[in-house]
């Protein structure tokens, strides 16, 4: 577990370092997820042992954005009079883009002939 | 006996109080969600903030105050986006298989997102900073701030309307996709990755693994894609 933690942390570190020392827009976790990624495919048997731990922190993903989102509550009067037209914008765009997505995937996954597995 | 105001002012001091409170509060939304059958709307997110945020309105606690003990769940974001590569290496070989279906879903999700943000609102007469704030909410938090910045929005309302935006994927993505008949855990997570970055994908992983570790890339993907395309399309409203 302390030896699992460790090593998101490291990798994250490296993402970090990565990002800043480039200026990339890319967040240092997303690099670090990638540098991860090419690790667990040289590793498959360290992938196996880090699996549970991975699986526990996820399932708890959730959880981990409840500070974020009780800072926005404090921000909320910031729509101040563009509040309603914000708020459709932001659900009807949403829906939109899940239903654009999902359809195009749908689509070309048929099309290509790679029906889910 | 110590009076209750020289404890309050210990717990006040201290991060033990909020970072408790968090824990509960989600605690107590996952309970209700569980409880209600698992229903969508039930979003462990949303009451564990709406109870959270009462609790700091009526004891008068700033958010700074709240963040030092809410700070080291916050902290566990970076790690746990590290570890979205394990459920993407369990899936390698599905990823690979659908890596076309994913770009043109990514390309044709990133803007649809950001263009009918901007249109709707744009219609509905929001104009100038409120309206550029608004082009990067599907991106993951730090991404879509950083754009915001760049293209002339406000980095604090960007991140009022990422959040908004993924508690709003994550309460409709499910009746949604169900009520469009899509059973492709591939395709739904992906899209709703891309819609709803982190929260969307956290709310995936609920469902279903699959749905989760292809989400966890709609999301890194479009953090990228949101900013090479917002720019553009902000350009095609001024």
């Amino acid at each position: 577990m302390i030896v699992h933690v460790s090593i998101f942390l490291l990798f994250q570190l490296a993402g970090e370092v990565t990002s800043r020392a480039l200026d990339l827009t890319v967040p240092g976790p997303v690099l670090g997820m990638a540098y991860f990624l090419v690790f667990l495919v040289s590793a498959p048997k360290a992938a196996a042992s880090i699996r549970p731990t991975a699986q526990g922190l996820l399932s708890h993903l959730s959880l981990l954005f409840v500070p974020a989102g009780v800072g926005v509550v404090g921000h909320l009067e910031r729509l101040g009079s563009d509040g309603l037209p914000i708020l459709l914008a932001i659900v009807g765009s949403t829906a939109l883009a899940i239903i654009v997505g999902v359809l195009t995937f749908v689509g070309l996954a048929r099309l290509m002939g790679t029906p889910d597995a | 006996m110590p009076e209750f105001a020289e404890i309050w002012t210990y717990l006040s001091q201290e991060p033990l109080l909020w970072l408790t409170a968090t824990l509960v509060a989600y605690a107590i939304g996952d309970a209700a969600f569980r409880a209600s059958g698992r229903l969508p709307i039930v979003n462990p997110v949303l009451i564990a903030v709406v109870i959270l945020a009462g609790l700091l309105w009526v004891t008068g606690t700033p958010y700074g105050t709240y963040f030092e003990g809410a700070q080291f769940v916050h902290f566990m974001l970076g790690p746990a986006t590290v570890a979205l590569a394990v459920p993407l290496y369990s899936n390698l070989a599905r990823v690979r298989a659908t890596a076309i279906p994913m770009l043109a879903a990514l390309f044709a999700g990133s803007l649809t997102a950001i263009l009918s943000a901007i249109g709707i609102a744009w219609a509905l007469g929001v104009r100038g900073e409120t309206l550029l704030s608004l082009a990067p909410k599907s991106a993951t938090a730090p991404v879509a701030l950083g754009i915001s910045e760049a293209i002339g929005g406000s980095p604090t309302l960007t991140a009022v309307l990422v959040i908004l935006t993924g508690i709003t994927g994550a309460v409709i993505a499910t009746p949604l996709l169900n009520l469009m008949r899509i059973p492709d855990w591939r395709a739904r997570g992906f899209a709703v990755g891309v819609a709803s970055h982190g929260i969307g994908t956290a709310r995936a992983f609920q469902v279903n693994e699959t749905a989760g570790a292809f989400a966890g890339i709609g999301m890194g993907l479009n953090a990228l894609l949101t900013a090479l395309l917002a720019p553009v399309v902000i350009g095609w409203f001024l």
